[in-house]
């Protein structure tokens, strides 16, 4: 198979777009569309400061070098979780992330969770008895709360995550199945700030997971291949694997899938609903950020209960 | 002598002459979830598999 733009030999072939590219002006091509979209969406401008999510994922890193390449005023957040799995897993990321900011000369911020909140994250879902053995409801709502946190404290007007189409797709899958209006009226490639919320984009949001990967691979980008210990089994792997198969019988099916979904909420699906959802938010008395329910944010109380039950576990180990 | 496949841990032999597409399929790998490389350069799938090729095969998917 050979380039479409030089005849060279290809290293991927994009049936959806029925783009064959060399390696040269597939780097190339990644650049540029991503540009296109962050114009397209109105994402951000040269004047902005952006804060890039980075995990020390093919995604996050590939994104904030494309980034870094266009000219934006890009600086990094990584939050180390404390996982381990056997093999170090946050250690690691961690390690990939910083070396890749320091190659580069590029900022990055790091959240020391345990530094921070006296416990790693599945230590957090143990004491809090929360996500039935899994951590990754209390995962997501610590990321979130940090990435906000810090995007605010440091006078970021935008936070980038490095979501691809694969993620997007999946997480719609999922919402769809259930009909779980309150969050289709909120997923979308940019969400607008609220008070106390920043702006949040994702300007992969149209790659494949495919292509995000061969961009690493082919920009000679370190990134951690093995996956979250904890996301064996996770549904949105699995939706993946399902959306993934019929992809492989129909071309494109992913991509019409989701952008159908944002030509229908462009055209007014969910937008009674999209009203319910910002009227109902509340701010938290502790952290200021916006909560769905009066009192106390889930962040905040999860904090407390942390606190609580290492209490309570230092006066049982004392009086034992 | 046959050509190989490597994801993540595990090798599979599949006959040479056939194209990575088709030992994919033969395997029942979604083609979508992997990137084959070769000598560490990325290949198409397309490619046809040479005696003792290795083909490793970069898994793409990520999430939890």
């Amino acid at each position: 198979m050979r380039c479409r733009k030089c005849s060279k030999p290809a290293v991927i072939n994009m049936r959806h777009h029925k783009l064959a590219l060399c390696k040269e002006h597939f780097l190339e091509w990644i650049v540029e569309q991503t540009e296109r979209f962050i114009r397209k969406y109105r994402m951000f401008t040269h004047d902005d400061k952006v804060l890039v999510a980075v995990s020390g994922g093919k995604d996050s890193l590939g994104l904030w070098d494309v980034l870094w390449r266009l000219g934006y005023q890009a600086d990094g957040l990584y939050i180390d979780l404390g996982i381990d799995g056997g093999f170090g897993y946050s250690n690691q990321s961690k390690e990939l992330t910083v070396a890749f900011a320091e190659e580069r000369g590029l900022k990055l911020h790091i959240v020391d969770v345990v530094a921070s909140y006296g416990a790693t994250i599945p230590e957090m879902a143990r004491l809090t008895h929360r996500g039935k053995g899994k951590p990754c409801s209390v995962c997501g709502l610590v990321k979130r709360h940090e990435m906000n946190r810090i995007a605010r404290d440091f006078g970021y007007s935008v936070l980038a995550t490095g979501h691809n189409l694969d993620d997007e797709a999946a997480v719609l899958f999922g919402n769809t199945l259930t009909w779980a209006t309150g969050y289709l009226v909120r997923q979308g490639p940019v969400l607008e700030a609220v008070p106390g919320l920043a702006r949040k984009v994702k300007p992969f949001f149209r790659f494949y997971e495919r292509e995000t990967a061969a961009y690493a691979l082919l920009r000679g980008i370190k990134y951690i291949y093995d996956e979250c210990p904890f996301s064996v089994g996770a549904k949105s792997i699995y939706y993946k694997k399902l959306l993934n198969r019929l992809e492989a019988d129909r071309p494109g099916a992913k991509l019409q899938f989701y952008l159908g979904f944002l030509r229908a909420k462009e055209e007014g699906l969910f937008a009674q609903r999209a009203e319910e959802v910002v009227e109902t938010l509340h701010t938290c008395p502790v952290c200021g950020q916006p909560t769905s329910a009066p009192g106390k944010c889930a962040f905040c109380r999860l904090v407390e209960r942390v606190e609580e039950a290492k209490r309570r576990r230092e006066l049982s180990n004392a009086s034992s | 002598m046959p050509a190989k496949l490597i994801l993540r841990n595990k090798t599979y032999e599949v006959p040479h002459g056939i194209t990575i597409k088709q030992a994919l399929k033969k395997l029942d790998i979604p083609a979508e979830e992997v990137i084959p490389t070769r000598e560490g350069e990325l290949v198409t799938e397309d490619t046809r598999l040479k005696d003792g090729d290795i083909i490793r095969l970069v898994d793409v998917i990520s999430g939890g």
